[in-house]
């Protein structure tokens, strides 16, 4: 059965659908994306997975006797069928509408650091804005020499840099502060991107204007109905600042800011304005919505920090996790993504004991600063029970905390940045859940 | 070395760095005063970017029946998973803390920036500013931030009210605080001795709907 529901979950996808709540919890315990009763059970030997016997040795498969689409098939390329179910999804009552609302990266069906365009979560707060870039223009005003404006043609004329960093919003795993309530990390920790951006240093922008001796920040305003608005400190603005207008090679996607957006790295999500439309330079933050009433961290004792920027060192297994359980005994690859807004992921540790034991994970990949971070460990199981938690450490020495640890200097209800470990009971059957330990 | 590579070299070390230019480079165009006037629409909490205009809270309460209430709820309280804006003062030490304009929001000048530039979700930016300022008088009275019904809010007065959480944010401190959290040398062995499973995942269906339910708006 485990095995039809397998190439049902190739078949059966519906990218354009929505899962509904209860298909959503079928997804999420079962592992698979089909409607039904997917238990898994791990055996030893499992039997492979065979779709169709005849396409299997020592028969000829049918794609190696007829022919394959012509080129002009698909003009801009799109995954296998087979992969429909590598999809973003989203969890429907967690906001009042999908216009301002967010979806989440599958982070358990992606390997490397690059997060594939089409599988970027997307955050909007008043819908993706539709912009002819043609029409499109950046505004630059406040204390500069003059104000200026630009247009895209204009923007692509400044020299260039291209830069991989992740973009995590500040409420990634904002939902798990009272304990484990979302199956699967695409949930828990869906909410983070690696992208290569190629854009222009925001200080040749502000030093086009000329900025004014007294500017010290900087609002970023968005063209989007919400009008999204951040205040940002000059001197990130002139560090390492982007105004982007590619990811991964081409052209942004409508959602994640067509046709300009900032790129902060290290720093939390919600700064990285999209659809950029105008940069004010000043001499104090703005105290925007988006930095009081949301984005700031309210503490136990009722006060609230504002203005917490940095993305602190954070991890996660992504495979095995409720999505993706284990499936075979034997020798199995455990894998998953570190990152730190603070510079570059100097270890990884992973704990198959619930945080007993640890062992150093094998960093695979580039290591850069403010980007995703791939580890493996390859391991031995035989049905025992799994307590997997992952523990990040970064150039400076910071190391990822636990939930309690956190808990303890915060409280529960800051929403924003929980880089606390997230632990996955495995099961003797491979079943993998999202639980919290002592 | 021959002077072709020296050229190279020296080319090459200044163009692996981010390009760092002293000289502008003549791209753009100048912003006309009108054209800044029309898009600089952002209001700073000491009242700067404030447009000159007036409203009441009589005349705000009628603009937020028909404009606001049928997500925000009549007096504020908020409608299935849309936010209240009014309410919960006193309870952000609480369990499940209540956090609105009134209960949380640091400045009134917030109120008004936010709404201009968002609200009515789906028809932004259609307020005048005589709309902004009824709108806000009337949020504010909601709140008790003023007791007057007569209260009226313009230019001038706005950015004066004071807001009962306004004293109680401060800045980013983890690197003071979270101190304990850089540690170069972690536990690697019997590092606990007793593990429990205290809590279970399985709960897609039963987290609460309500609007304590957590939220990421």
């Amino acid at each position: 059965m485990t095995d039809r529901v397998r190439e049902n979950s190739g078949h059966g996808g519906h990218p354009g659908r929505r899962p509904s709540r209860r298909q959503l919890l079928t997804t999420t315990a079962a592992g698979l994306v089909v409607a039904g009763t997917g238990s898994v059970h791990a055996q030893s030997p499992r039997k492979p997975v065979i779709a169709n016997a005849k396409n299997q040795p020592p028969n000829v498969p049918d794609w190696s006797k007829v022919l394959g689409d012509g080129v002009a098939a698909r003009p801009y390329g799109t995954p296998s069928k087979y992969e429909a179910h590598v999809v973003r999804q989203d969890v429907e009552w967690l906001t009042a509408s999908r216009e301002s609302s967010v979806n989440f990266t599958p982070l358990h069906e992606l390997d490397g650091i690059i997060t594939p365009n089409g599988l970027c979560f997307e955050r909007h707060h008043g819908g993706a804005a539709r912009i002819n870039p043609l029409d499109h223009r950046l505004m630059v005003n406040g204390l500069v020499d003059k104000p200026m404006l630009f247009t895209m043609d204009d923007i692509k004329r400044f020299p260039r840099v291209n830069r991989i960093h992740f973009l995590e919003c500040a409420a990634n795993t904002g939902m798990e502060w009272r304990g484990a309530q979302l199956n699967g990390c695409q949930f828990t920790h869906g909410m983070v991107h690696n992208v290569m951006y190629t854009g222009v240093p925001l200080k040749l922008i502000l030093e086009e204007a000329g900025l004014k001796p007294n500017a010290r920040w900087l609002l970023l305003e968005g063209a989007d109905s919400a009008g999204m608005t951040r205040s940002l400190p000059l001197e990130k603005a002139l560090k390492d600042t982007l105004v982007a207008f590619k990811m991964n090679g081409e052209a942004l996607r409508e959602e994640q800011g067509y046709p300009l957006r900032v790129v902060v790295p290290g720093w939390e999500g919600n700064l990285w304005v999209k659809w950029l439309r105008r940069i004010e330079v000043g001499d104090q933050p703005w105290h925007t919505r988006e930095e009081t009433s949301k984005y700031t961290d309210l503490l136990a004792d009722g006060r609230s920090r504002r203005f917490t920027y940095i993305m602190d060192a954070k991890s996660v297994v992504t495979n095995p996790s409720p999505q993706a359980p284990l499936r075979y005994k034997g020798h199995n690859v455990l894998t998953g993504l570190a990152w730190s807004g603070r510079g570059t992921i100097a270890r990884v540790d992973v704990s198959l004991d619930g945080g007993r034991n640890w062992r150093t994970a094998r960093i695979d990949g580039p290591v850069l600063e403010a980007s995703l971070t791939r580890f493996y460990v390859e391991f031995d199981w035989q049905g025992e029970e799994l307590l997997i938690q992952s523990r990040a450490m970064d150039s400076t020495g910071y190391v990822q905390p636990s939930k309690a640890e956190l808990r303890k200097v915060r409280g529960v209800n800051s929403i924003y940045h929980n880089n606390g470990m997230q632990t996955w009971l495995v099961r003797a059957n491979g079943e993998t859940e999202n639980v919290e330990i002592s | 070395m021959s002077r072709f590579r020296e050229v190279v070299v020296a080319a090459l070390v200044v163009f692996a760095a981010a390009p760092a230019l002293a000289e502008k480079l003549g791209l753009g165009r100048e912003a006309s005063p009108q054209e800044v006037a029309a898009w600089d629409i952002d209001v700073r909490p000491d009242g700067q970017g404030l447009p000159k205009g007036s409203g009441t809270v009589a005349q705000g309460e009628e603009i937020f029946q028909t404009q606001c209430a049928a997500c925000h709820g009549e007096f504020g309280e908020g409608k299935d998973r849309w936010p209240a804006v009014a309410g919960g003062l006193g309870s952000l030490k609480n369990d499940r803390p209540d956090k609105t304009v009134g209960s949380f929001w640091p400045y009134p000048a917030t109120i008004f920036d936010y709404v201009r530039r968002a609200m009515p979700f789906g028809n932004s930016q259609s307020l005048s500013p005589d709309e902004l300022y009824a709108l806000t008088a009337y949020i504010l009275f909601l709140n008790d931030v003023s007791k007057d019904p007569k209260l009226e809010l313009d230019e001038r007065n706005l950015a004066s009210l004071k807001m009962p959480n306004a004293d109680q944010f401060y800045d980013d401190d983890r690197e003071k605080t979270e101190r304990s959290f850089w540690n170069r040398k972690p536990c690697m062995k019997d590092c606990k001795s007793k593990i429990e499973v205290l809590g279970r995942a399985r709960v897609l269906d039963v987290t609460p709907e309500s609007k304590t339910a957590p939220r990421v708006d």
